[in-house]
């Protein structure tokens, strides 16, 4: 019959309109700033860099490899390497940057710097809300604004940051025990001949790396090199 | 005077004395101002709440919450949308007629108000009492077309002519079976003075009023009314003119900024007067339904059914989808207009049955209620089945999707 199912749309209607202030399960908006869905543990949005300790600029676990920065597809990443070096956190001595900028709104959140970094030294970030009445300086982020500790990173991505924690802490132990193996062997070789190159095998059981010369170099230019440059924004 | 009587009456006689309290020079200017500017404050007032009370309620037909940002619950948002609208820039298109197209608001606008001259907003309310106070108000609702196409052709865009025509075709076709159902009335009233009409609704019998509505061409006759008014004033479910997804936005769409908004307002205002013509047309304009209610204020009333008209337009806004142009057309002329003649047919019937029957006033109106009802019902029945004939309509199966 011609308008009956005007009248059934009708009902349907009514009943939606009476029904979503008496069941609230029907209302499935979240009323975003002040109601927030917790974010899935995978959400990633912009990288970060991580550190270790409670110094963000000390305990930086990036090298300055510059791997990232080669890598990054829309070419976000500004890397400028020290001159010095300073021991990471198995205690080789490696170069850190001494600017290390990422351009937001360049970044386009694909991961591809995380997924290439041999050190663990970037991960991706899942806070949102990076909107800035600045669009110059303010899209911009130093080394500074763009370090975050380790507790953060396990906070936001737990899994990943389990599992990236078990390989760091096997990588230490690792290198551990080839430094004690490493002064053992030094030791021996001592006692067999006192005489030979004492200096060296000091500086390695020290440092606890695997090839004592470029190490005993590094330091030695590390002490003489110049101040690590003071970071200046570049990339505009 | 009693006390309900001078509540009634207090807009009547606050005017009258104002009147009286300037002097004799100015009365006649100050009098018609203070009919006009009544007008053009309460309605304009009336539609930033039909916005408010729209997107609400579409937002709940849709199980969502609508606007509740500015202010409590939302309700000062049409605050923000004058500020905004006022704020936005005004672009006129280098190709545009440009006289015209900055006339084709103000014309319409101005339409729109002069309509309220012949609506009675309560007793005494009338701004004009015209004797062809019905006849002005069509005369005045089809110069609204002209502002349309004002609009559409002065604007030198292909989606803004399109949605002017297709506004044009649309209007044109259901201002007949608009006009026709009104006719009923006007058989029975035997007056085009929207005043009288409403006069002659305002009688009780039983202590139920004399509305026409309450009689079967009546109920008849306004549905068919309202259903030619949401065409007229372009609403949804006949919002074809403005189609977003097929004409971007119609005969506006080279409007911004507070002409757009003038335009929204028209369509708001139009709405409201047709339904103000419906109320008085049919259901009984300012008049209460039932004698023991009388002592409410007319205005009181006038608005509380205009209300209910509201949103009564928002629910069908919220339920149905927008027709395609060929069934806009069949509908019109297939099932409206017919309908309409039916009506009018009815109404002659309904005035012409002997009013006592067997001696008896409360016989006489069954026998003529039920008589009138079958010549409703049949030819609604008989006429639906042949338009569905020969049109299957079955479940939608789709190659690709699903």
């Amino acid at each position: 019959m011609l308008g009956e199912g005007i009248i059934q749309g009708l009902v349907e209607t009514a009943r939606n309109f009476f029904g979503s202030y008496v069941d609230k399960d029907r209302l499935t908006t979240v009323q975003y700033p002040e109601e927030r869905q917790p974010l899935p543990e995978a959400a990633r949005v912009f990288p970060f860099l991580l550190y270790d300790g409670d110094d963000p600029v000390a305990g930086l676990r990036c090298v300055a490899c510059q791997i990232c920065e080669k890598e990054c597809p829309p070419r976000c990443i500004h890397i400028d390497k020290s001159k010095d070096k300073k021991p990471d956190f198995v205690g080789k001595q490696q170069f850190y940057p001494a600017v290390f900028n990422i351009d937001v709104s360049v970044c386009m959140s694909c991961q591809i710097c995380v997924e290439v970094c041999p050190f663990d030294a970037i991960r991706m970030d899942n806070a949102f809300e990076l909107s800035t009445t600045d669009r110059f300086g303010g899209l911009l982020y130093t080394k500074r604004e763009l370090a975050k500790s380790n507790e953060y990173y396990q906070q936001i991505h737990p899994t990943e940051a389990a599992e990236c924690d078990e390989r760091r802490a096997k990588e230490l132990a690792d290198a551990k025990a080839k430094a004690a193996a490493a002064a053992a062997a030094a030791k021996a070789a001592q006692a067999a001949n006192p005489a030979a190159a004492p200096e060296s095998a000091t500086q390695a059981s020290k440092n606890g790396a695997a090839a004592p010369a470029p190490s005993a170099n590094g330091s030695a230019t590390g002490a003489k090199g110049e101040p690590a440059k003071s970071e200046t924004k570049v990339g505009q | 005077m009693t006390t309900a009587a001078s509540v009634d009456q207090v807009f009547v006689t606050l005017k009258h004395w104002l009147v009286f309290h300037t002097p004799t020079a100015f009365q006649t200017l100050v009098s018609i101002l203070l009919t006009i500017i009544p007008i053009i404050v309460i309605f304009p007032a009336l539609f930033a709440v039909t916005t408010v009370l729209e997107r609400k309620g579409l937002g709940r037909i849709q199980n969502r919450y609508g606007p509740n940002r500015v202010g409590p619950f939302g309700f000062f948002q049409p605050l923000a949308d004058a500020v905004k609208s006022l704020t936005k820039e005004d672009i006129v298109p280098r190709a545009a007629d440009h006289v015209v197209h900055y006339l084709a608001p103000l014309v319409l606008v101005g339409a729109a108000f002069l309509a309220y001259a012949v609506l009675p907003i309560g007793r005494n309310m009338v701004a004009v009492n015209l004797d062809a106070g019905v006849l002005f108000f069509f005369a005045i609702g089809a110069a609204t077309e002209l502002a349309v196409f004002m609009a559409g052709w002065s604007s030198r865009n292909k989606y803004s002519l399109l949605g002017a025509m297709r506004a044009i075709a649309q209007m044109i076709s259901y201002e007949i079976p608009l006009i026709l159902s009104s006719v009923a009335v006007i058989m029975i009233a035997g007056t085009l003075s929207t005043s009288h009409i409403v006069e002659n609704q305002a009688r009780y019998t039983a202590g139920i009023a004399h509305w026409y509505a309450f009689t079967p061409w009546g109920l008849a006759g306004f549905v068919l009314y309202m259903i030619a008014a949401t065409a007229e004033t372009n609403r949804s479910p006949f919002d074809l003119p403005e189609g977003e997804s097929e004409i971007i936005a119609g005969y506006f769409i080279e409007y911004s900024g507070f002409k757009f908004a003038l335009f929204f307002l028209a369509e708001y205002l139009e709405m409201f007067a047709v339904s103000g013509l419906g109320i008085t047309l049919f259901l009984g304009g300012w008049s209460s339904p039932v004698s023991f209610l009388t002592w409410i204020p007319s205005w009181i009333w006038f608005f509380a059914k205009l209300l209910i008209m509201i949103l009564g337009f928002i629910w069908i806004r919220g339920t149905l989808p927008r027709l395609r142009m060929d069934q806009l057309m069949n509908f019109a002329w297939k099932f409206m207009l017919p309908m309409s003649l039916i009506v009018i047919f009815t109404a002659g019937v309904w005035r012409f049955l002997p009013h006592v029957i067997a001696g008896s006033a409360a016989v006489g109106l069954v026998v003529r209620w039920l008589v009138c009802a079958l010549l409703v019902i049949g030819p609604y029945v008989l006429l639906a089945r042949t338009l569905e004939r020969g049109r299957r309509i079955e479940k939608r199966t789709y190659r690709y999707a699903e």
